[in-house]
């Protein structure tokens, strides 16, 4: 079983956490932090293995990391988990997350290439992560390995909310387009009409 | 309302998205929390509004600040509004916002249970998965019991990636949920043979997480996964698979036996290092479990060995780590072939990475040896000088303790090095192990008697350069070791050189900074020096020591007086008084020492860390009786069992001595003497009086033998423990040269050594220990109980899913509404067991679960049952005859076995046997897979190899209890058509067993249903066929509103060409109305949503509006749709009849007898009867098959005659009293709608002439 999936950045800061059992938040945070301050002191040389922190697990428990860049990827598994599996899944998954935001048409060409993430796009994007991730591990189990497999249901998904009109129905540029028109004051109740014009593919609520 | 979505959109448009609040995070770094807090503000006032996107973007928000560690509980019911929306986006986002932030506590959950079987049930695969994966994370036991039935469909999903999710999320439901197991397994165990490589893993992956954690239960499994071993070729699942049969070895070694040889296989062919290493770990495990025997046992280890050394030679530091992992398992059984690498282990100890040093000391643990030991300990010191980082620093001085101490001290032959040793370790600064190594120093002390002399003269020189520890030292650090110093030198003050000196240091000013419990030791064992000094002295006649002695503590005590430690400050002023006292009688000259010393006499012996829980309960005393009887009893009673605590020990004891005459004393001693030495359990302590050796010459003893003063005891200033080592060297060197004189005596020398004797790896014979010692061991009670089980947590969720899966499924067991089995039969002898078992945890959950459950799974078990009655009342020519004798059979088996009762559970266990066993550690692995080489006509090697050949192929040599449990497999395998039936009838057949023994759980028995793992059509009845397309149908009932009925229909293609714009049209009646979009006409037929390629089936749900349930009805229809093959498209139409019968809007609905009894009271009910002549069934067998057909429950059973109850879906209440007599059964009933009741009788009459 894995226990929690945590990435965090070269300083600590969460970019994306996942506990398969329940952690207060506050304890997810000091598990964060311990997680953190195992990890970084470590060289890039030595072996990702790491005999679990005292918050989270115990003697059973294992951290499995890996570094790329900026990013820390922590699994926190248990002994029915094969160690040098789970360094392949790391490395899986953060090949299917370039996948899914850079290059999501060349699926075959994948490649070593793609090993290094880009934090931005998990700063940006947790939630687009998350849903990643949610294909490769569910509830703390490996759901699926097969990065094709994968990669195929995410983009399905995606063209779903596309076809939905997506979370932000109107297109993002533009609505930030206006955002940024730095009209101190918009009075928001004139000009209904040629505003929601602009804003093509709301659907209906 | 136009308006208000209008201006909602543009709200939104000024709201910051999630990409927005990141950004603008980022831009206040120095106020982050002060930005954040008035986004929350902003977050509250966007839930606040009825758009639902602008919620959505408000939970995504929120599901980021939870990551940045803000509590956002306060929004779960806003997170469960997003939840519920239609569309896809919005749901995600509330699933995952759920999964973030809900646990069993987050009290909303509760509100979710039906969104979530709307989601599970969704025509969209991709909400059903979200919902799937949301559910993984939050299941609570509530959600767990409500929708595993709902799951466990799933688990039939035609589209695999619904399949895999399911099949995943079960393994949460189990541990939420244990009753699930059972009911779920048998297709838990079908999935392990799915098509799809995911839900095959996915299986795997549930199964080995089980198996792991009670693998007792799974071995049955063994061949069935051996097969997968051998044919799968995905990593992961052999990854998964090797491991699970690591965890099953131990449990039967003969599966070890089958599987080192394609592990060997594995090992020398797979390229991939994760696989090889699981390869290894796995033959490991399996070499652990044979003892011996294996003949090429030790070339599995050597190759082994071989590959872990490739490991750890890796420059890959993940590798290295793993093999050193591996090879400390290795360490626990074959200790020498891994001595043989010690040279690569003590290199790793020198490696940078931290992971791998700890791992290598983790090896050294088993390396030492008598001859090695001071070496290592030596290389170890100086990376303790080295080292830097507490942790690893911490980690070593525990492994050097550890190493030393290991199996009784068994391989220090040196005792005053090992307590230099110690010495030299509390020169360690910012340790936070000076417990730990006070407590060595006491135990060594205390149960080496031959080094306390040593030890006391160490510790006497600990605490003189006391301020060197306690100067630089954290308070709790390393001043610990005080503590044992001032008891050490205190306990055994007679060998102290110079009492007032150690005295004196430890009245010291400075004393009073140490921690309040090493202060209260001090004071103490002051005393007991005090009382050494006065003896010493007065033996001397020096009263003017003695004296000054006493002055020096009544001058120095008052300062432990006056401390904050109310211990001490008891202590101290207690000694002062004595002391004072003393000094008053020494003024008068009065001989005092005899009686101070008194005061401290008598020896203390080690006691087992468990000793306590060891203590048999002495027959007779139950713990759990009442001490003191509720109030009304009388007091004389109580008196006996507090007897047993409190009376005997204070008031007996002291007149007890006086009284009881010596005689009587050394009788009961002799007695028990004889009693232990007869008891294997007791371990033999060695009392301090040495009498007892000669009593039990016979016992297995350690002689105390004089110390071997080969080595000069006074060690001037504080200890180096190398110098032992040099000594040591020397000492051996001489002890080779005189052994060769001595050999013979030695050996007898030895021989009484004992523990010792039997140690070492290597060839310790040749070296013996500097002292012969004595170690004391540990004294436990008498007759203690040689239990090793206290290590087992309690708590474990892991616990309640130890059940035994090869048992049959007893009535009791099945999910909420609808169950599964397959493991049908049943000997009836075993039915008592079986039920007793389960039974016992049901009985709480099943009283909720049928409140609970009635309303969701009512729908679908009564689809199913009509379904299935359908079956039988339509005429359907093809089904009847197919039906006909697939009965037969079942019914001569179950005579079958009740005339050999002895079978089933004992079956499957035969079964592993016989696989075990039939092929004799196969050459290659696929050879198991195919049919045994042997001519044994093995049932169960056919079973696995070649499921096709018939059961009745010749096998009457075989004994009965074999032939039975093949035929069962068989059937299972293949015939699923048979078993359903089978199934079905044994369900009955059990069904009426539980009835008879307890009518309590009756209520449970409306939801027998089948479940057999058949593809999902086979549980539906055609509804109209013809050369394109098959439909058949299935009719639910709608608890939630009394007037509606699901219709789910599966589109089967049957064709090569495609079909398309499908069109489902229903001729209404005034009565039942196809339920249609707003807008369209009452004619319009309804749009299927789907196209259906050649050879695809897909299904479809049609909701029907019915007014009124008394009669049964039905409505013609049309299908019409396109064919589209390569060059033509035709038009085509397919009528149909569907059938809504009176049980159809029944639901099986679970009563209490006393509610049941009130109702039929109430006068409301109209009744009617109905007699069945020449039914030749047993009875229990005809009142599961009304509860089967027509969704009724039993209330309660008496002999021949039974109480039954249902409800329709508008609430009428249908009550049955059937009796049976001579092939003659009444069915009187009653029912507050007498057309209804009517209707539904004919309909069980009609059942009942069909069969």
């Amino acid at each position: 079983m894995i226990k929690a999936i945590l990435i965090f950045n070269n300083h600590g800061k969460p970019r994306l956490i996942r506990f398969y059992q329940y952690f207060a938040e506050d304890m997810q945070q000091q598990i964060i932090r311990e997680t953190f301050h195992l990890v970084s002191k470590r060289d890039d040389n030595v072996c990702n293995f790491l005999e679990g922190g005292s918050l989270i697990g115990g003697s059973d428990y294992k951290l499995i990391y890996r570094h790329y860049a900026t990013l820390y990827f922590v699994f926190c598994v248990d002994s029915s988990e094969s160690e040098l599996g789970i360094l392949d899944l790391i490395q899986v998954s953060v090949i299917i997350v370039n996948v899914c935001f850079h290059v999501q048409v060349f699926v075959e060409t994948l490649d070593k290439c793609f090993e290094n993430v880009c934090e931005l796009d998990l700063i940006f994007h947790m939630d687009k992560v998350h849903y990643i991730l949610q294909e490769v591990v569910m509830g703390g189990m490996v759901l699926e390995t097969n990065m094709n497999e994968i990669v195929a249901q995410v983009e399905l998904q995606n063209r779903m909310e596309k076809s939905e009109g997506g979370l932000s129905a109107a297109p993002a540029r533009a609505v930030s387009a206006v955002k940024n028109m730095n009209l101190p004051e918009i009075p928001r109740n004139i000009n209904i009409g040629d505003i929601n014009i602009k804003v093509p593919s709301l659907s209906p609520f | 309302m136009a308006l208000k979505i209008v201006k909602g959109s543009i709200d939104r448009m000024f709201d910051k998205n999630l990409q927005d609040l990141v950004r603008g995070i980022r831009n206040h770094k120095e106020d982050e929390a002060k930005y954040i807090s008035t986004c929350i503000d902003e977050i509250k006032q966007e839930l606040k509004q009825d758009n639902i996107a602008v919620k959505a973007n408000a939970v995504c928000k929120l599901t980021y600040l939870q990551m940045l560690g803000y509590d956002v509980s306060w929004a779960a019911f806003n997170i469960v509004e997003v939840m519920s929306s239609s569309k896809f986006t919005y749901k995600r986002i509330g699933y995952l916002a759920a999964s973030q932030c809900f646990h069993e506590g987050t009290d909303v959950i509760m509100l979710t249970t039906n969104q979530i079987r709307k989601d599970l049930s969704s025509p969209n695969q991709y909400d059903t998965g979200v919902a799937l994966t949301g559910l993984s994370c939050f299941v609570t036991p509530d959600l767990a019991r409500d929708l595993a039935n709902d799951i466990m469909t799933l688990m039939s999903h035609t589209k695999p990636y619904i399949r895999k999710k399911a099949v995943l999320i079960m393994y949460k439901v189990f541990l939420k949920y244990p009753e699930s197991l059972r009911p779920a397994f048998p297709r838990l165990k079908e999935k392990l043979e799915d098509p799809d490589p995911g839900v095959q893993s996915a299986a795997v992956n549930v199964i080995c997480e089980l198996a792991r954690r009670n693998p007792k239960n799974y071995l049955s499994l063994a061949p069935l996964f051996f097969k997968l071993m051998t044919s799968s070729t995905n990593n992961w699942v052999l990854i998964k698979i090797i491991k699970l049969f690591g965890a099953l070895t131990p449990l039967e070694p003969r599966l070890g036996k089958k599987l080192i040889e394609p592990l060997t296989n594995l090992i020398h062919s797979t390229s991939a290092m994760s696989l090889l290493y699981e390869c290894v770990n796995t033959v490991i495990a399996v070499l652990i479990s044979l003892s011996s025997g294996m003949p090429n046992h030790s070339a599995s280890i050597q190759l082994c060995v071989q590959k872990l050394r490739i490991l750890i030679e890796d420059s890959d530091q993940n590798l290295k780590y793993l093999g050193l992992l591996a090879m400390s398992k290795i360490l626990k059984t074959h200790p020498k072939s891994v001595q043989s690498h010690k040279d690569l282990i003590l290199q790793c100890l020198d490696d940078k990475d931290e992971s791998i040093r700890l791992r290598a000391l983790d090896l050294l643990y088993g390396m030492v040896s008598k001859k090695n030991l001071m070496e290592i300990v030596k290389k170890l010191m100086l990376h303790v000088d080295k080292a830097e980082g507490t942790t690893y620093r911490d980690e070593l001085l525990t492994k050097i303790i550890d190493i030393c101490s290991q199996s009784n001290y068994q391989y220090i032959t040196n005792f005053e090095w090992y307590i230099s040793i110690l010495v030299e370790l509390t020169r360690l600064e910012g340790t936070r192990h000076g417990h730990l190594i006070a407590s060595q120093m006491l135990d060594v002390a205390i149960r080496v008697k031959a080094i306390r002399a040593f030890a006391v003269a160490q510790m006497a020189m600990l605490l003189d350069n006391a301020h060197l520890l306690t100067g630089n030292m954290q308070r709790n650090g390393i001043c610990e070791v005080l503590y044992a110093a001032a008891w050490i030198c205190g306990e055994f003050s007679e060998h102290l050189e110079d009492p007032n000196q150690t005295l004196e240091a430890m009245l010291r000013p400075k004393v009073a900074t140490l921690p309040g419990h090493i202060q209260a030791v001090y004071v103490q064992n002051a005393a007991k020096l005090f009382a050494t000094v006065l003896r010493k002295h007065e033996g001397a006649t020096d009263s003017q020591a003695a004296q000054e002695t006493s002055q020096l503590l009544v001058e120095r005590l008052p300062l432990f007086v006056q401390s904050a430690n109310l211990e001490v400050q008891e202590r101290a002023s207690c000694i002062l008084q004595l002391v004072k006292y003393i000094q008053k009688l020494q003024q008068k000259d009065v001989e005092v020492a005899e009686e101070v010393s008194a005061l401290f006499a008598g020896e203390l012996n080690p006691v087992a860390p468990k000793a306590q829980k060891k203590v048999p309960v002495p027959e007779g005393l139950d713990l759990d009786a009442w001490i003191n009887e509720p109030p009304s009893e009388s007091e004389s009673e109580d008196e006996k069992p507090k007897a047993v605590f409190a009376k005997e020990e204070t008031k007996h004891s002291r007149p007890r001595h006086t009284e009881v005459d010596e005689k009587e004393l050394a009788r009961r001693r002799e007695a028990r003497k004889q009693e232990q030495a007869n008891n294997p359990f007791y371990i033999k302590s060695s009392p301090s009086s040495q009498k007892v050796y000669q009593d039990a010459p016979g016992v297995e003893h350690i002689p105390v033998v004089q110390i071997d003063l080969s080595v000069p005891l006074k060690v001037p200033g504080m200890p180096m423990s190398d110098q032992y080592l040099k000594l040591e060297e020397e000492r051996r060197q001489k002890e080779k040269a005189e052994k060769k004189k001595k050999e013979k005596k030695k050996k007898r020398e030895k021989h009484g050594k004992g523990k010792k004797h039997d140690s070492g790896p290597e060839s310790e014979e040749d070296i013996t220990p500097a002292h012969h010692v004595d170690i004391v061991t540990e004294e436990m009670p008498e007759n203690a109980l040689p239990s090793d089980d206290d290590d087992k947590d309690p708590n474990d969720p892991h616990k309640a899913l130890d059940i035994d899966l090869d048992k049959p499924l007893a009535d009791t067991e099945k999910l909420p509404v609808r169950t599964h089995r397959s493991e049908p039969l049943k000997s009836p002898g075993e039915d008592g067991d079986v039920e007793s078992v389960p039974q016992e945890p049901k009985k709480r959950s099943s009283k909720e679960k049928k409140e609970k459950k009635k309303d969701k799974d009512k729908d679908r078990k009564k689809s199913k049952e009509e379904k299935k009655k359908k079956k039988k009342h339509k005429h359907d020519a093809e089904d009847e005859p197919a039906e006909l004798p697939a009965e037969e059979p079942v019914k001569s088996e179950e005579t079958n076995e009740v005339a050999t009762p002895p079978t089933s559970t004992s079956a499957e266990a035969s079964d592993l046997d016989f696989w075990l066993s039939s092929t004799p550690v196969a050459p290659t692995a696929k050879e198991v897979a195919a049919p045994a080489p042997a001519p044994a006509p093995a049932p169960e090697t056919s079973l696995a190899a070649a499921p096709d050949s018939e059961a009745d192929e010749p096998k009457d040599a075989e004994p009965e209890e074999v032939k039975c449990s093949k035929h069962k497999k068989k059937k299972q395998k293949k015939e699923k058509e048979k078993e359903e039936k089978k199934e079905k009838k044994k369900k009955r057949h059990h069904h009426h067993h539980h009835h008879s023994d307890g009518g309590e759980d009756s209520v449970q028995n409306g939801t027998m249903e089948e479940e057999e793992p058949l593809p999902p059509m086979s549980n539906y009845c055609l509804l109209a066929e013809n050369s394109y397309i098959k439909m058949v149908y299935d009719i639910q009932g709608n608890l939630q509103d009394g007037s509606q009925v699901v219709v789910s229909v599966i589109f089967e293609n049957k064709s090569d060409s495609f079909l398309k714009s499908m069109e489902f049209n229903v001729l209404d009646s005034l009565n039942s109305k196809l339920q249609r979009p707003e807008g369209a006409g009452p004619h319009d037929g309804l749009v299927v949503p789907f196209q259906l390629p050649p050879g695809v089936s897909n299904e479809a749900r049609f909701i029907f509006s019915v007014q009124s349930i008394v009669m049964p009805q039905k409505l013609k229809g049309t299908l019409t749709f396109i064919v589209k093959s390569e060059d033509s498209s035709t038009h085509e139409k397919l009528d149909f009849k569907l059938h809504f019968t009176c049980t159809s809007y029944l639901i099986t609905t679970p009563c209490y007898s006393d509610a049941y009894a009130k109702l039929l009271e109430s006068g409301d009910l109209k009744s009617s009867s109905l007699r069945l002549e020449g039914v030749n069934m047993p009875f229990h067998h005809l009142l599961a098959r009304i509860c089967f057909h027509h969704h009724f429950s039993v209330v309660e059973r008496i002999d021949s005659c039974a109480s039954m109850y249902s409800r329709s879906i508008q609430g009428h209440h249908v009550c049955l009293l059937v009796k049976t007599a001579d092939q003659t059964v009444s069915i009187d009933a009653k029912c507050d709608e007498p057309s209804l009741l009517g209707n539904v009788l004919d309909e069980i009459k009609q059942t009942f002439s069909q069969c």
